[in-house]
């Protein structure tokens, strides 16, 4: 069942998606296994997104996942996808050169005692966007843990980068200035480095745009 | 300083030639974020509508993998945890194929499981369950699907076990999957059931996916005709990911 190569833009899909199930408490088993304690593996997906070596605009990103109640959700593992420092990923689709041994995925458990989790990387550089629009640079996150049904996607943005915000395609849809602060991380500290906060609310007052995309 | 010319791509960051956007993600086929009798999605369900934003780079692209990243025990989780000894349970060969929702292979998915052990107890700290540990199982594979979009593990089958929802809660034996297309919009994580189990239309999980036929999606089939004789039984689980619209050239929007 292939679909013709002159197929109209609109051909709807033939098979179904299948349903997401949550990821349930014991998710690090499969996707962070040396933090469960499993040691069978020559490599897995780790905080690092970006090649350590590489020391140029380094930064730490950290944040808690909060749940309706305010409590930290201490069973979530985070995932993030970002482009290099000129904008590009290393992916056939972009096909733009990437900085060398950029990967541009990370893969963060959080402390089952504290629920914080944080990932070490790159600033990413800003993105094509839809219309010839530039994309301010952020990193996608995708959020998973027991008691969520599908997989929340959302974005961090860099509060540096106010101007590159005012004309983002994404920021632009969201009329409610609260509610864009969410997808905008605080810069924390400087000295050694510098680390950006992402704090996400999973509902209630604070709660982040989590995006259908 | 940084480069942000957007270089070669079109301004929309689709090239041309390539396929267009995902399909929009039928949220009606899912779980909804909110399932009472699922009781941890109450404070853990987001009560604002999502943002609806069109795919750029930013969610076409994702990581890519290949077998090179993985060691070649890591898809049998007969023998990838322990040095010796095999483990207790139900030897079961877990196939299946990967689609897009064109109904098109998918080759060079990441698939990554973890399960329970055949008493139905997970090797994770936050486990209490009363049943035991097996030594000589770890309950984690990964694997990259092939030309064809096929894949296979060598497992146990995992037991069914106890939950602390309702006053007594079992979930059916299942296989949690973890999948990765090739952009991000796509990522996915579910369970795949077993055929014939009546534990599957008491579970509150389960029953988060409001349609039965989609639900039917997860249930992984009996497939003697893979079966290995005298070793183990096999079990078919296909998975769809999420498909592309056909390309839209930029200077010819109504299709090509
Ligand atoms: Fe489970």
């Amino acid at each position: 069942m292939r679909i013709p190569p002159n197929a109209p833009p609109n051909t709807p899909p033939v098979l179904k998606e299948t349903p997401s199930q949550t990821a349930g408490p014991y998710v690090h088993i499969g996707l962070r296994p040396s933090v469960a304690g499993f040691a069978g593996y020559t490599w897995e997906p780790d905080h690092q997104i970006a090649n350590p070596a590489d020391k140029s605009r380094r930064i730490r990103i950290s944040g808690t996942v909060f749940d309706g109640t305010g409590a930290p959700v201490k069973d979530a593992l985070i995932e993030a996808w970002q482009a290099d420092a000129n904008g590009h990923y290393p992916h056939p689709e972009d096909g733009r050169p990437v900085m060398p041994g950029f990967r541009g995925f990370g893969r963060a458990a959080a402390d089952l005692e504290s629920g914080e989790w944080h990932f070490d990387t790159i600033r990413p550089g800003p993105v094509p966007g839809p219309g010839g629009t530039l994309q301010a640079p952020h990193v996608s996150l995708w959020i998973v843990a027991r008691g969520i049904n599908i997989g929340l996607h959302t974005r961090l943005y860099f509060p540096e980068d106010a101007a590159l915000h005012a004309t983002d395609p994404l920021l632009a849809i969201i009329p409610d200035p609260r509610r864009r602060e969410t997808l905008i991380a605080t810069r924390e500290k400087d000295g050694e480095g510098v680390t950006y906060r992402f704090d996400i609310h999973i509902q209630g007052e604070y709660e982040t745009v989590f995006l259908d995309i | 300083m940084t480069d942000t010319r957007p270089g070669r791509l079109p301004a929309s960051g689709h090239r041309p030639g390539r396929p267009g956007p995902f399909f929009a993600r039928d949220r009606g086929h899912h779980p909804p974020a909110l399932w009472p009798d699922y009781k941890t999605s109450v404070a853990r369900s987001p009560r604002q509508p999502l943002l609806s934003f069109e795919n750029t780079l930013s969610e076409i692209t994702g990581p890519l993998f290949s077998l090179r990243d993985l060691g070649p025990q890591d898809n049998d989780l007969l023998s990838n945890f322990a040095t010796e000894g095999q483990p207790i349970g139900e030897r079961m060969l877990l196939h299946g194929q990967v689609l897009d929702q064109n109904a098109r292979p998918v080759p060079g998915v990441l698939i990554e499981i973890w399960q329970a052990n055949a008493a139905g107890r997970y090797r994770h700290v936050n486990d209490g369950y009363r049943a035991p540990l097996d030594p000589a199982f770890g309950g984690c594979g990964r694997t990259v699907t092939d030309s064809e979009g096929r894949y296979f593990f060598r497992s146990i089958k995992p037991g069914a076990y106890p939950w602390p929802n309702a006053t007594d809660s079992w979930r059916p034996a299942h296989v949690h999957f973890s999948i990765f297309g090739s952009g991000f919009a796509q990522r996915l994580i579910t369970q795949a059931y077993f055929e014939g189990d009546p534990l599957i239309d008491r579970c509150p999980i389960a029953g988060s996916i409001p349609d039965p036929a989609a639900r039917n999606m997860l249930v992984a089939r009996l497939d003697m005709e893979n079966s290995v004789p005298f070793d183990m039984l096999a079990w078919r689980f296909d998975i769809v990911l999420r498909g592309r619209r056909s390309t839209c050239f930029e200077n010819r929007p109504e299709g090509n």
